[in-house]
This record gives C-alpha cells, sequence and structure tokens, in this order.
C-alpha cells in the first residue's frame, strides 16, 4: 500500500515533464461537447477517485489522447467504452455499463420509490380509516 | 512531559466516562437519586480531562514538538500557526480526539441545560453518552494513540498536507463533527425512550432543538467541504459523489427526515417508530461513514492512511451500538403506534412523503456508495459507479420531493379542504411555471424539460416559502404574526430553493474550457476575455510558487484581475493549485493553471460559473432557518415547568 | 416477523459484509483483465537497436516474463538487482517495455545499472502500456508458452512475490487467477 502511494507521488511529479495538451480537441463543438462528456465519465486509474478530465498524471492524457483519436475515427461511445473496459475493467467507466448485473443499479432508483410508494399508500389508507380528531385549523 | 500528561488525562476521561454510563444507567433503573446524580459531574470530568489532553496535542504542535509521533508527522517548522492548530485534526489520531471532545462537550451541554427534564431520563441519555465516550475513548488509546513518542525526536516535521493548509479546511471538520457527534445526543434520547418505555410529544419536544442544531452545523460543514473542494481542487466542481462526501450526506439526508419527523412526533404524537428509527439512522450513518473513512475499505482522496484493525474495532463497536439499539426498537416500537388519524391530503401524509422520499435518496447514495464492494467480493470483478449514476439515480426521488415541498408547508394537520388549498398555490404555480421557463430561456439563452423542470421547482419552493412571511408583514403584525419555528422552516425551505436554483443553471450552464496561454497571450471562454499580462515568481511562508496575473475582459471592459498560482510546498513537494477567482451572486470566474506545456507556456483552465454561490448560500440560509426555529419561545426552560418538575419528584420519592 | 424486526436484519446482513470487505484486501488492486487471455499483440522497435523490433511473436514457446519499467520510476530502481538476479540465474527469459520514457535516458540506465532484459520494447507514446493496461510502474506480466497471460504484479517484484506468485504458477503445476 505504501508502496504504491510512493508510485502514485512519484508519477504524479514526474507528470510535468512532459507536454500535457489539454486545449481544445475539436473544432466541431459538438465533437468537442461528446469528448469532454467523455472523459469526465472514465476514471484515472493511477487516481484516488478522479476522471481523466479532471487528473493532470500521464496516464490520464494519454487516455484522453486515446479517446479523442477514436471520436476523431467515428467509433461509437459504446466502443470507446469497450476499448477501455477490454483493457482496464469496467473499473475505468463511472457510467457503470446497463449489462447484467449493472442493470439492476439502472433500476432501482425507480423500483425503490416504487416501494416506498407502496408503503406509504398503505400506511396512508390506515390512518385515514381512523379517528382524526376534532379542529382542522391550520397551525404553523 | 506534557503529552504524557494528555495521555494521562484521556485515561482519566476514560474512568470518569464509565463512571458516566454505569452508574446514571443503573440510578435511573432503581430509582437511586445518587446514582443518577452522579451523571451530570462525571460529564463535567470527563469534558475537563478531555479539554486538558486537547489542550496538550494543540500545545505540542504549537510548541513543535517533534518528540511526538503525530505532531512529527503533520507538522513543520516553518507552518504557519493557524495550521499548526488545525493541524491537530489534520489526520486520523487526532480527529479522532477531536470527536472526543466534541462529544465531550455536547454531554455537558446536555447536562447544563437538562433541568427541565425528569431525572431519570437525563440520567439515561448522558449515560448512553457517556457508553459512546467510552467506546471512542478505548479506540482512541489502544490504537489510535496522539500522544506516542519518536525517540530520538525527529529535527523538522513532515508538514502537514498542503492541501489542508486552507482556512476553509480547517474548520471543514470541526463544524462537521460538531454535526455528526450532535446526531449522538438525539440516539441517546431515543435509547432513554426506549429504555423508560415513554415516548410521547413531550420528548419530541426536547429532542427537537438538539436535533436541529446537530443538523445545522452539518449543514455547514458540508457546504464548506463543497466550498473548499470548488476553489481548492482547481477543477471547478462541487459534489463529486466520492465516498466521504456521500459519508457526510447520508447523515444529513436522514437528519433532515428526523428534524422533520420530529415535528409530526411533537404535533400529534405520531410517526413515533418513524422518528426513533431515523434517530438510530442518523447516528448510525454518522458512524458508518467514520469507519469508512478510516478502515481503507474505500478508496477516496479524502481517506485516511489507515490498517484494517483500526477498521475492526470500530465496526465492533458500530456494531454493538446500532445492534443494541435496534433490539430496544423491535422490543419497544410496536407497543409505541398510537391511534390517532389524518386525511388523505394532510401535513401529516406530505410529511411522510418527505420521510419516505430521503429515505429512498440516502439507500441510494449508500447502494452507490458500497456497491462497488459489493460487486468485487461477489464475483472478483471492480466496478465504478460515478457521478454519471449518482446524478440520475439521486433525482428520482428528489424531483418529486422539491415540488411536493412547496404544498406540504400550507398544507394543514389532519385534514385539508382541497379548494382552499388549491386557491393557496395558484399564484406560486403560475409564476414558478412563467419563471422556470424565462431564467433558462431568456437569461441564458437555452431551454429542456430537466432546465425547466428545476428552475420552476426551485421558483417555486422559493415563493411558497415567502407566503407566511410575507403574508405576516402584511398583515402588520411584523415578526409577531408567524412564529419563530414557522419563520425557520420557511427560511430554511427558502434555502433550499436557492440552492436547487444555483445547482440547477450552474449544472446546465456551466462553461469550463482548457487552453494553452502565455504571457502577453489571450484566450477566450462563456463571451469572455483572459488576457496574461504577466507571470512571475513568489514567495510564501513555506512554499514558493509561480503566480500567473490574468485579466478578465468583457467586451473590452475590465472585468476583474485575478491571480491563481501554481504552489511548491518545501517539504511535501507536492504542486498544489490555488486557483484565480472573480466571486459574485450572478457568476464566478474561475482561472486555474494547469501544467506549463513549455517555456513560459501554460495550460489554463478557464471557467464560467452562473449562480454557483448560490448553492452555498442556499446551505447558509438553511442552516440559518434552523437557528431561528430552535430560538423559538416554547424550547426555552420555562421555570414554571422546572418547579412543576422538582415538586413533582419530590413528592414521588417522598 | 413483525416489521419492526427488518432493520435489525437488515443491518446485521450490512456488518457482516462489512467484515468481509475489510478482510478483502487492497482495495486498489485491480486484477489484470488479460489473465487467461492471450497477451496484446504488439510490434514496437527496441530500445537499443531502433531497427529491429520484437512483438508478442517474440516471446511465445517459452514462459516469459514482460516487465514495464521506466527511468523516473522509483520502484523499478528497488527492483532491478532482482531482476538481474534471475537473469544471472536464467530462471525465465525477461523482457522490457520502456514506457513513456527517454530512449537516451534509459539506454544510460541499463548501462550503469545492468541489463536484465532479452531485449526492451521502448514504448514512446504509451499506446502499448494502455493496450496491456498498464496503470502504474512497474508492472510484471508472466506470459506461459502459448503466449496467454497468466498472472500480473503492480509493483516491485521480489524473491517472496517471484516464489509466491510466479513460480507457483509455472510448469504447470500453478492455478490459474
Amino acid at each position: 500500500m505504501k508502496r504504491l502511494l510512493v508510485l502514485i507521488v512519484t508519477t504524479l511529479l514526474v507528470s510535468t515533464a512532459f507536454a500535457i495538451d489539454k486545449g481544445k480537441k475539436f473544432d466541431d463543438p459538438e465533437l468537442q461537447a461528446r469528448y469532454e462528456r467523455l472523459i469526465s465519465e472514465v476514471r484515472c486509474l493511477q487516481c484516488q477517485n478522479q476522471s481523466i478530465k479532471d487528473s493532470n498524471v500521464t496516464l490520464a492524457a494519454d487516455l484522453r489522447r486515446e479517446i479523442a483519436r477514436m471520436i476523431e475515427e467515428g467509433q461509437t461511445d459504446d466502443q470507446i467504452a469497450e476499448f477501455l473496459v477490454v483493457r482496464y475493467g469496467e473499473f475505468a467507466l463511472y457510467r457503470p455499463r446497463t449489462t447484467g448485473k449493472t442493470l439492476v443499479l439502472w433500476v432501482a432508483p425507480f423500483l425503490l420509490v416504487l416501494f416506498g410508494g407502496f408503503a406509504l399508500m398503505r400506511v396512508v389508507k390506515h390512518r385515514m380509516s381512523l379517528p382524526i380528531g376534532d379542529d382542522s385549523m391550520k397551525e404553523g | 512531559m506534557l503529552p504524557e500528561i494528555g495521555q494521562f488525562s484521556l485515561i482519566l476521561a476514560l474512568s470518569l466516562a464509565i463512571c458516566q454510563t454505569v452508574l446514571p444507567l443503573i440510578g435511573a433503573h432503581r430509582g437511586d437519586a445518587a446514582m443518577m446524580g452522579v451523571a451530570r459531574t462525571a460529564a463535567t470530568g470527563q469534558f475537563l480531562f478531555v479539554a486538558v489532553a486537547f489542550g496538550c496535542l494543540t500545545y505540542a504542535f504549537l510548541a513543535d514538538d517533534f518528540s511526538v509521533l503525530y505532531v512529527a508527522n503533520h507538522s513543520q517548522l516553518a507552518l504557519p500557526d493557524l495550521y499548526k492548530v488545525s493541524a491537530v485534526w489534520g489526520a486520523h489520531e487526532g480527529s479522532l480526539l477531536l470527536w472526543i471532545f466534541i462529544l465531550a462537550a455536547w454531554t455537558v451541554a446536555v447536562a447544563r441545560f437538562s433541568s427541565g427534564l425528569p431525572e431519570a431520563f437525563a440520567a439515561r441519555v448522558i449515560g448512553v453518552l457517556g457508553f459512546l465516550s467510552v467506546g471512542f475513548l478505548l479506540f482512541a488509546i489502544l490504537t489510535s494513540n496522539p500522544f506516542d513518542r519518536l525517540v530520538p525526536a525527529a529535527v523538522d516535521g513532515g508538514d502537514l498536507n498542503p492541501l489542508l493548509q486552507d482556512p476553509g479546511l480547517a474548520i471543514h471538520p470541526p463544524l462537521l463533527y460538531i454535526g455528526y457527534v450532535g446526531f449522538s445526543v438525539a440516539f441517546a434520547f431515543a435509547i432513554a425512550a426506549m429504555i423508560s418505555g415513554d415516548l410521547d410529544q413531550k420528548w419530541a419536544k426536547w429532542t427537537r432543538p438538539w436535533t436541529t442544531v446537530a443538523w445545522l452545523f452539518l449543514t455547514l460543514g458540508i457546504a464548506l467541504g463543497s466550498w473548499w473542494a470548488y476553489y481548492e481542487l482547481g477543477w471547478g466542481g462541487w459534489w463529486f459523489w466520492d465516498a466521504v462526501e456521500n459519508a457526510s450526506f447520508m447523515p444529513w439526508l436522514i437528519g433532515t427526515a428526523l428534524i422533520h419527523s420530529l415535528a409530526v412526533t411533537e404535533k400529534r404524537g405520531l410517526f413515533k417508530s418513524w422518528t426513533l428509527l431515523l434517530a438510530i439512522s442518523a447516528f448510525s450513518l454518522s458512524l458508518l461513514g467514520t469507519f469508512l473513512v478510516r478502515s481503507g475499505i474505500i478508496v477516496s482522496v479524502h481517506a485516511f492512511a489507515t490498517d484494517p484493525t483500526r477498521g475492526f474495532f470500530i465496526l465492533t463497536f458500530l456494531a454493538v451500538v446500532v445492534i443494541g439499539a435496534l433490539i430496544l426498537y423491535a422490543w419497544r416500537a410496536p407497543s409505541m403506534d398510537s391511534d390517532v388519524g389524518f386525511g388523505l391530503l394532510s401535513r401529516e401524509t406530505f410529511l411522510l412523503l418527505n420521510n419516505v422520499l430521503l429515505v429512498v435518496a440516502t439507500t441510494l447514495v449508500l447502494i452507490g456508495t458500497l456497491s462497488p464492494l459489493v460487486v468485487e467480493m461477489a464475483t472478483g470483478e471492480k466496478i465504478s459507479i460515478g457521478p454519471p449514476w449518482f446524478n440520475v439515480a439521486f433525482l428520482v426521488p428528489m424531483i418529486p420531493l422539491v415540488i411536493l415541498l412547496g404544498m406540504g408547508m400550507h398544507t394543514a394537520w389532519r385534514t385539508q379542504k382541497s379548494d382552499s388549498w388549491v386557491r393557496v398555490f395558484k399564484i406560486p404555480a403560475i409564476i414558478a411555471v412563467l419563471l422556470g421557463v424565462v431564467i433558462p430561456l431568456m437569461i441564458y439563452g437555452r431551454i429542456s424539460i430537466l432546465l425547466v423542470v428545476g428552475c420552476a421547482a426551485a421558483v417555486w419552493i422559493v415563493v411558497s416559502s415567502l407566503i407566511l412571511p410575507v403574508r405576516s408583514l402584511l398583515r402588520e403584525k411584523g415578526t409577531a404574526g408567524i412564529t419563530r419555528s414557522a419563520l425557520g422552516m420557511c427560511i430554511a425551505h427558502l434555502g433550499m430553493g436557492s440552492f436547487v436554483l444555483g445547482a440547477t443553471i450552474v449544472s446546465a450552464f456551466g462553461v469550463e474550457s482548457d487552453q494553452a496561454l502565455t504571457p502577453g497571450g489571450s484566450i477566450e471562454a462563456a463571451g469572455y476575455e483572459f488576457h496574461m499580462a504577466e507571470l512571475r515568481n513568489v514567495q510564501g511562508p513555506n512554499f514558493s510558487a509561480i503566480e500567473a496575473v490574468i485579466e478578465i475582459r468583457d467586451d473590452g471592459d475590465l472585468v476583474a484581475t485575478v491571480l491563481p498560482q501554481k504552489r511548491q510546498y518545501l517539504v511535501q513537494k507536492s504542486p498544489m493549485t490555488e486557483a484565480g477567482i472573480r466571486a459574485g451572486l450572478d457568476k464566478d470566474l474561475f482561472v486555474a493553471l494547469g501544467d506549463q506545456l513549455g517555456n513560459n507556456t501554460w495550460s489554463v483552465r478557464v471557467q464560467y460559473k452562473p449562480l454557483i454561490r448560490l448553492i452555498w448560500l442556499g446551505a447558509l440560509i438553511m442552516a440559518l432557518g434552523g437557528l431561528i426555529a430552535i430560538s423559538d419561545r416554547r424550547y426555552r426552560v420555562n421555570v414554571r415547568e422546572k418547579a412543576v418538575s422538582e415538586t413533582g419528584e419530590a413528592e414521588a420519592t417522598a | 416477523m413483525n416489521r419492526f424486526v427488518w432493520p435489525l436484519i437488515a443491518v446485521a446482513g450490512l456488518l457482516v459484509f462489512l467484515v468481509m470487505g475489510l478482510r478483502h484486501g487492497d482495495p486498489r488492486a485491480l486484477p489484470s483483465p488479460f489473465i487467461g487471455k492471450p497477451a496484446p499483440e504488439f510490434e514496437l522497435p527496441t530500445l537499443k537497436i531502433p531497427e529491429v523490433s520484437i512483438g508478442t511473436e517474440t516471446f511465445a514457446g517459452d514462459y516469459a516474463l514482460v516487465n514495464v519499467w521506466a527511468t523516473w520510476c522509483v520502484m523499478c530502481r528497488a527492483e532491478h538487482p532482482f531482476l538481474l538476479e534471475l537473469a544471472a540465474a536464467r530462471a525465465i527469459p525477461i523482457y522490457g517495455i520502456n514506457w513513456r520514457d527517454s530512449r537516451v535516458e534509459a539506454i544510460r540506465w541499463l548501462d550503469d545499472l545492468g541489463d536484465p532484459y532479452l531485449a526492451s520494447a521502448y514504448d514512446a507514446d504509451g499506446r502499448v502500456g494502455i493496450d496491456w493496461g498498464v496503470y502504474g510502474a512497474p508492472e510484471t506480466f508472466l506470459v506461459d508458452p502459448e503466449g496467454t497471460v497468466i498472472y500480473k504484479h503492480l509493483g516491485p517484484l521480489d524473491p517472496v512475490i517471484w516464489q509466491r506468485e510466479f513460480v507457483a504458477r509455472m510448469s504447470g503445476g500453478g492455478q490459474a487467477e
């Protein structure tokens, strides 16, 4: 663990030795926007929880370069995601893909709200049947 | 010498904490006034000794005592005094001591302000707090002693992490901890009620102010952390759904549900089991948060350097506390349900919806935070769950919640007649939809469904929150026409509306641009021109930096000059970015130096952030609302009430 | 079972899970997705003689170590003596991928400290590193005679790890990851 930290610190230190281009990659604003969205969703694997958009390390710059290349070649978002997953695993993507296990994740919010809603309806129905009390004056 | 006194004080504090736990709890069971009386004295004593320990550690930092290992690791001769003090809680051992100190302080506050409470109840509350103190003190003394010596002493220290050398981050932990630890008071109140079997509207009235204060500090702590991340980390974001951020956000969500649930329990004696469960959960999530951050189980920028042994200790403590509380809950809660009802259209229904949606939101954050671990242990595969998922998932319960928020405030208890109710909302609804379309379209130039929903919801909440205060003013009653409790509620909700507006606008219309810049050159972004006038070297007390003078112009007119820096701290040598920000309520213009691309050429990140300040201002207003709410007259200790309870007890024991 | 027991059950489950999580190990260790799969194909000029190229076919036919290294990597220097030992003992063919480095500096480094590699590929822009899923140096891959990646170790190699993770997986006796 400590070794890993030294490793990372060293890499961070040296990243400034390389000319890292963080400028605009595309003239077409739509492509540029797509590029920026994609790089914000890819994890910087050398960092402690940062996207390659926000990170300054060499690997982040290299991955940004690769993604820009793939966009230029006309690859789709899915193909770019697959490129990264083949090499680094699903860990590289901040947006879990909607396959098998992770489909549950994307459905969960709706399921929970529905479940909460049903439970709530049952409770309210029950309470509606109980004596309410006399005054319905509004109080602050 | 002083560090040893500090260590010894901790041990003394531990023994007092044990007395504070055992004697009052037994005393409350037996009705023994003498044993119960120990509670307040032991609490005060424990606080004094913890304060001494804390003072010793602080002194060790200020005096540059590098024979103390913790000081040697996290301080440095050239470190400014302010940061020597904040370094006390800058890492695991010291922050644990801060936790213990704040817990002792809350306990003393409860001891001091509990004269209106029945003796047995107060004794139980202080006893439970004592149990928590014992746990944390044991943890510190056995596994995380800040007073461990370094022999031979270091000549100079390893320096405080430069990220922490900032005034905002200096007070961020104390504010957060006052919040986290404050929920242990609500927890203790809940346990005391479950032990005695008495939970009534009076109990809710006692619990509310303590919980609201904890909640408002947590609000401030989280907002400060977000604001700090924005200006310090250089990437211009304000929330990343990092595991440690989530660890502080979950108690906040549940804490918000708790203060609303307490309102129902106080008003109508309903939702008792909800309130109990929420009180247990809020504190449990605080403990869980501490566990996640210190055990090394989760990857995060914020995580303390730790080892699994500490993780096991906290987990065991967490298990004992939470399982114990939930056993009590399973035993007592069934008998606490009341037989009162309410109509379909009623404030009770809205607050129940509020509870449900907040719990769903908290569950989702928990799922997102822990799922990578679950998946890894189940399948061996590592996945990441980041902002793309959280931002979508969180909105699912939150969008209904913000819409319902505006309505619930003006709904009567018990039952609400629907026609008079609809009348209240006609005008606010029209204004909300109108502005919901106008604001994004006319002011910022773009519109979408999500934008309209977000802006309309924000305006909806703001207008709805203003109805009661404005009505009170118009009736020429001034501040007398509305209780502080109600005013606090309106202001807190107003803060929420402000937050929603800021978050919506900045997420949709914020612009970030990374471009290369040389002295004399200019770049353009979001309609502004950023001109680098100069690049120079500057010196700080413990760092050296390259500073850029950037002039920001709008159509040729100088709007601001900002001075972003790239700092190199002398000891830790990690490069740090200090952003140059032109702040304003309507927008921020943000410039940060990236990397040096060549001789004098730097990559620069410029950002345009409209209405971003509304996010933190909103949080501030929410906290203010909480403060106003608890200053309400009915929470002040009533002399008559006190006298009555005393004579009542005198008769009982006679 | 009444509904008031559910929180207790849920929390108990969560706690069990957290205990398991604690014992699980380093959350930062990323297993290589190539374990059990063919080594990613590449062809790069060698470090010392740019006209000569090496690639995946170069190490076919025998077990091989593919070690990703660079002169700016402190831990690479730490593991270097052990790599020299392995090379001297002819324990296993070692190939290097010089990752994102300066050719001149790298050659000088090997001249000064010794060259354990049969050959080092020069990956100037890091493309091959990415293809191998490299995210930090040093990384060492164990490739079997058919060209399948059997194991990847992140961090410096030492005798203990060599025995426990690499030797154990070779000579048909080791289990796959």
